[in-house]
């Protein structure tokens, strides 16, 4: 009897290991091919443009709301210290530091990362990627490298694009609803980021973005390998959504390590 | 004798607790047209994904020449499967390009041929199989025949010396069956490839065949001509052909 | 979509993002402290508690220069401050740097008080003057006692 459970946690075990070091494999060969000629510039082309241009929208309207609120809830807890000046310092610091790339690219997955595992997850079943196979053609480096390359461009502009517009919207709430002065506003503002606070957030957004492409495409790319046995559409569909919540979840987990080490 | 072309020796597999292939021996020959059928679900498909390295064996080996694919040098191998072409069941075309793109796709990403000449020798080959003036479309918005055509062009534009087709004339009509029967040995005459076609189209396709593999439970329970296997004793073997025969479009 | 129309909006993507990055990174994060011509002192603080580095330099109230580095002197356990200051700003030798607080809970910076000597301070001199960050802990206390000995 306690012998099965002891299988069972042996058999999760070599389980997740196996599928630890396939992740592995898969992310290095990926950011290998990279680095090997000729650049697929076309591909890297139509994948900046469906993750980060037409992200762009999306990034606008939760980037606006998020700051907006923000200065609402930051006048209010400042006021009742009588410190409602530092509110451009809350709002941006909290931005730059944190919400920005973390928002940004819990957006850019529910967006662009759903679609990603969906299509590649449908190139699997439909045995395109087998095809890619038969022809010598590096699967991986059709499929995932150009969306690595291209997602490692696009986090860190749409993150700057979230910080100003959610600047933006601090500043709409903050000065032109609360009355704070919209001077003393924008000093704080550009006083109190540093240097450092900029590129750490950076320096979230890029390793945001090789977490959520390698999940997304990794996700994709075995959905016939999982482990409920789901093949198919429904194989498809547990591809997207373990891509998008793993994703969401390694990202504030991966926020919290970095944040750690860059405080 | 000749060495065969491509020889499988006492290849098993497993999936799981399903035992598909229990020890095929097979032997296929350059320029020639091998059928293999059988009943759904023996794993003829398997067979052929072999060759391709799509799957491998749990043990047995695949000789290519004479020397086992897996021994074979990095550049001998690929030089082997750049000149193997797959057409897959399904066509399993791209569906996010199109028609154009690809058939173009093996060339371009594989050599670094001109546009002009990728151009020339793309629209050759739709011209070839009839499919000339629908570059722009994409394969949702084709026909299943044109799809199959499309498929077929994509293996051809290689100028292949080996083509394995899986099933090619699934979802066709009679006509259409026939066209492509008529298709692949025309164009086996003219290119002289190698063709290992996985088919259900009995007796039609004895037609095309030079060689014929029975494949049955897991085994391959016939090995001869067209003439061979209408006469065969081997048991089963006039089952199959006759029970096939009368269900044809299963 | 056509290559052309998709290299269009990948184009506009594009800019918009350096120029928001471009703006976060010149305007908010200082980059012309790297641009400008500037020139160190040091100075010896027995506290520099809650003084950051890239803190303010003002003089008279205006942003002359910034805090490029805090050590610890080994020899004589005080505080070692760099002070990068705008090349154009010269100094007298006898100047006070002292380090204050904007607000009573706001950051630290360093105010220089300028002297009346001829001598100019150089790249790689020292502050003779210095006055340490006022403690407001222990003001307080001093308030207190000073409360109970009446």
């Amino acid at each position: 009897m306690i012998t099965c459970y002891i299988e069972a946690i042996g058999s999760f075990f070599v389980r997740f290991v196996a599928s630890a070091g396939q992740f592995f494999l898969f992310f290095m060969s990926g950011v290998k091919q990279i680095f090997s000629l000729p650049v697929q510039t076309d591909k890297i082309l139509d994948h900046i443009w469906f993750i980060g241009a037409k992200s762009v929208f999306v990034i606008l309207l939760t980037g606006l709301f998020t700051g907006m609120v923000l200065g609402l809830q930051g006048y209010y807890t400042l006021v009742t210290f009588g410190s409602e000046a530092a509110l451009g310092t809350a709002v941006s610091l909290t931005l730059i530091r944190e919400l920005g790339p973390v928002l940004g690219a819990i957006m850019i997955t529910a967006r662009a990362g759903s679609a990603m595992a969906a299509e590649i997850g449908v190139m699997r079943m439909s045995e395109q990627i087998d095809a890619l196979v038969t022809m010598q053609i590096d699967p991986v480096r059709f499929v995932f490298t150009p969306r690595l390359f291209a997602a490692v461009l696009s986090f860190p502009l749409l993150t700057a694009l979230f910080d100003m517009v959610g600047i933006f919207g601090g500043y709409l709430s903050g000065s032109l609803l609360l009355g704070i002065n919209e001077a003393v506003y924008m000093d704080r503002v550009i006083h109190s980021v540093k240097m450092t606070d900029i590129w750490g957030g950076f320096f979230k957004s890029i390793v945001f973005a090789f977490v959520v492409t390698t999940i997304c495409c990794y996700r994709g790319y075995y959905s016939h390998e999982n482990r409920q046995g789901e093949f198919g559409a429904k194989g498809v569909s547990l591809a997207t959504t373990n891509a998008v919540v793993q994703s969401c979840v390694c990202v504030l987990i991966c926020d919290y390590v970095i944040t750690s080490f860059l405080v | 004798m000749t060495t065969p072309f491509i020889q499988f020796k006492n290849i098993k597999k497993q999936f799981g607790a399903l035992e598909v292939l229990k020890g095929v021996n097979l032997s296929i020959a350059k320029g020639q047209v091998t059928v293999v059928i059988g009943k759904s679900g023996t794993g003829k498909s398997v067979l052929l994904k072999h060759i391709v390295g799509l799957i491998h064996q749990d043990s047995g080996q695949l000789l290519i020449q004479g020397e086992p694919l897996d021994g074979l040098s990095k550049e001998k191998s690929c030089r082997f499967k750049n000149k193997t072409s797959y057409m897959f069941q399904d066509n399993a075309l791209f569906d996010f390009l199109t028609v154009y793109d690809n058939i173009a796709l093996p060339l371009k990403e594989t050599s670094k041929i001109a546009d002009a000449a990728l151009q020339q020798k793309v629209h050759a080959r739709m011209k070839q199989l009839g499919i000339d003036g629908i570059d722009n479309k994409y394969p949702s918005e084709l026909s299943g025949g044109m799809r199959k055509r499309v498929a077929l062009a994509r293996a051809l534009v290689t100028d292949p010396e080996v083509i394995l087709f899986d099933e090619p004339t699934t979802g066709l009509d009679p006509i259409r069956k026939k066209n492509v029967h008529t298709m692949i040995k025309a164009y086996q005459k003219q290119f002289g490839f190698t063709a290992v076609i996985v088919s259900h189209d009995i007796p039609q396709i004895f037609d095309l065949a030079q060689h014929i593999a029975l494949l049955d439970e897991g085994i391959i329970l016939f090995e001869g001509s067209g003439q061979d296997i209408l006469h065969s004793k081997i048991p089963g073997v006039q089952a199959f052909i006759q029970g096939k025969s009368s269900m044809e479009h299963e | 979509m056509n290559e052309k129309k998709r290299n269009f909006y990948v184009g506009i993507f594009v800019i918009i993002g350096i120029l928001c990055g471009g703006y976060l990174i010149i305007v908010m994060g200082d980059l012309s402290v790297f641009f400008k011509d500037r020139y160190t002192v040091h100075g010896y603080f027995s506290s520099a508690s809650g003084l950051k580095k890239s803190a303010v330099v003002e003089l008279a109230g205006v942003k002359i220069g910034h805090v490029s580095a805090i050590s610890i002197d080994t020899q004589f356990l005080v505080a070692r401050v760099a002070l990068d200051i705008d090349r154009k700003i010269a100094i007298s030798e006898d100047s006070i740097a002292s380090i204050k607080t904007s607000g009573i809970i706001g950051e630290k910076y360093i105010e220089i008080l300028p002297g009346g000597s001829d001598t100019m301070l150089a790249h790689g001199d020292e502050i003779e003057n210095t006055e340490s960050s006022l403690d407001i802990e222990s003001l307080i206390r001093k308030f207190i006692f000073s409360d109970n000995a009446l």
